[in-house]
């Protein structure tokens, strides 16, 4: 099994990558907006370490997911906050792992449901193989190969760690 | 199981608050809570129940409760279709055949409202597996959703259930609500529910619902954190159970004289429509401590949370066995 560097080295890479991305004058008043659950813990990090000055955003995409009518409802959804306008906005989504690129398939409907951005970014922790839709990261703490049974999670609030787990294929 | 709970424990039908479990009542009320955000979107709306069909099946006319669930239905993304049975020939169709019809339809979800006593029951009972009954009243039986919103409407102010004492004022007699609200705040661990009317508008078992009787509104409304009024109907007044209207309000209506008695704080609340100087006093209605434009706000927010929760776990279980 392939070592992952520890959580704070990862948010390093990231917090290296997204200063490259703001440096572009067109992102300076960039929303960043983290995915529950992972996302959101890691959007507050990478806020903290960026210091930047727009607020932090957050999404809840259960509304949003395109297995709804195979699981039901979620038992705990958190009302999405954007505290700013995303209308001609850049806006750089966070979350944990990207694995299928249904999450973020999700977020990108519910975050056009708030208006027109004027571009969105994804940064993830980590980036694993197993995409079924056609979504990339642009600015990614660390990138793997795992088997088909194998599952990454974060786990936190404090402190954050990444679980590995196998399933029953 | 019960009716409207599976064998899993997950509400496949929506058609009284009596009996249902603590979490699955706090379980309603956080998804609620969870709807919150939809407003705040310039499209304001989920995609939930795209592609699910809702028919509001309204036996007895009512505008403003209709109006709310397909309000709820719209902001899911559902397609909503209104069958006014009030207004419609229904061509000496028989309910069941028309309960076919409508289910040959697709439809998913009938949101049923009935003067009589046990109709959304009896509908649950006949239609196909692959829909949900989602009681909006029927006779003197059971509002569940009303029931829900009031105890969202309650959370939303005061937080825990456990150390309050809400009264109920009014006709309790011919009030679905009421039935309902008692129910709903017995099982949500609320301190103490009192009822307040005259002998002639209380039934006579009302105390085994785990209520506290009071005649006299002036004690009944004594240290309240929440009074919900109801609604007089004015076509009880001909069965001689009351006086006049007039004379209603001067023993029950709610007056700022009277509210004083009640905790400082104490929220005010009615279903709706409100009888102005019936049961309520205008400043009253109007006040500081009204909570009563609220209580429509947090009905669409409710009636969004019980649609996807009887949609979304019980109704797509079933499909998958198929």
């Amino acid at each position: 099994m392939t070592a992952i560097p520890d959580v704070e080295s990862l948010l390093a890479r990231m917090t290296a990558g997204l200063s490259q991305l703001l440096a572009d004058g067109s992102n300076e008043d960039a929303l960043l907006v983290g995915i529950h659950t992972g996302g959101a813990w890691l959007a507050e990090r990478l806020h903290e370490r960026l210091g930047l000055r727009t607020p932090l955003g957050t999404l809840d995409i259960s509304f949003y997911r395109d297995d709804f009518s195979r699981k039901g409802m979620h038992p705990e959804v958190r009302p999405s906050r954007l505290p700013l306008s995303i209308e001609g906005r850049p806006v750089i989504l966070v979350d944990d792992v990207l694995y299928t690129g249904r999450t973020v398939r999700a977020a990108l409907n519910e975050l056009f449901d708030y208006g027109r951005p004027a571009s969105v970014r994804l940064a993830v922790l980590i980036e694993r193989d197993g995409r079924e839709l056609p979504v990339a990261a642009d600015v990614a703490g660390h990138t793997l190969t795992l088997g088909r049974a194998e599952r990454i999670k974060l786990r936190g609030p404090d402190p954050l760690r990444i679980e590995r787990s196998h399933v029953d294929p | 199981m019960s009716q409207q709970i599976d064998a899993n424990g997950q509400l496949r039908h929506f058609l009284t608050t009596e009996g249902l479990p603590p979490d699955l009542l706090n379980r309603l009320l956080d998804t609620a809570d969870s709807f919150t955000g939809v407003i705040d979107k310039s499209v304001k709306k989920v995609p939930l129940l795209r592609g699910r069909t809702v028919v509001n099946l309204f036996f007895e006319p009512s505008t403003r409760t209709r109006t709310t669930f397909e309000l709820a239905a719209k902001r899911l993304s559902a397609d909503v279709l209104n069958v006014d049975m009030g207004t419609t020939s229904v061509k000496g169709e028989s309910l069941a055949d028309m309960l076919h019809n409508l289910e040959a339809m697709q439809a998913d979800l009938f949101v049923v409202r009935h003067a009589d006593s046990g109709a959304a029951n009896y509908i649950a009972d006949r239609v196909d597996d692959s829909v949900a009954i989602l009681n909006a009243g029927d006779g003197r039986h059971a509002h569940p959703t009303q029931a829900m919103l009031d105890a969202l409407t309650i959370r939303r102010h005061k937080g825990r259930f456990e150390p309050l004492t809400v009264a109920i004022v009014g006709d309790i007699l011919h009030s679905r609500v009421a039935r309902s609200q008692i129910h709903a705040l017995n099982g949500l661990a609320t301190g103490e529910v009192r009822v307040i009317a005259p002998r002639t508008l209380l039934p006579e078992d009302i105390e085994s619902l785990g209520v506290k009787v009071y005649y006299d509104p002036d004690e009944g409304l004594k240290d309240a954190d929440v009074v919900i009024m109801l609604r007089l109907q004015r076509e009880r007044m001909q069965g001689a159970l009351l006086p006049s209207e007039g004379e209603y309000f001067k023993r029950y209506g709610l007056t700022r004289e009277r509210l004083a008695r009640a905790h400082p704080e104490a929220i005010v609340m009615h279903p709706g429509p409100i009888n102005r100087g019936v049961e309520i006093e205008s400043s009253v209605a109007d006040g500081r401590q009204s909570v009563i434009l609220e209580q429509v706000t947090n009905g669409i927010a409710i009636r969004m949370a019980v649609m996807s929760t009887v949609l979304g776990a019980y109704h797509d279980a079933g499909r998958e066995a198929e």
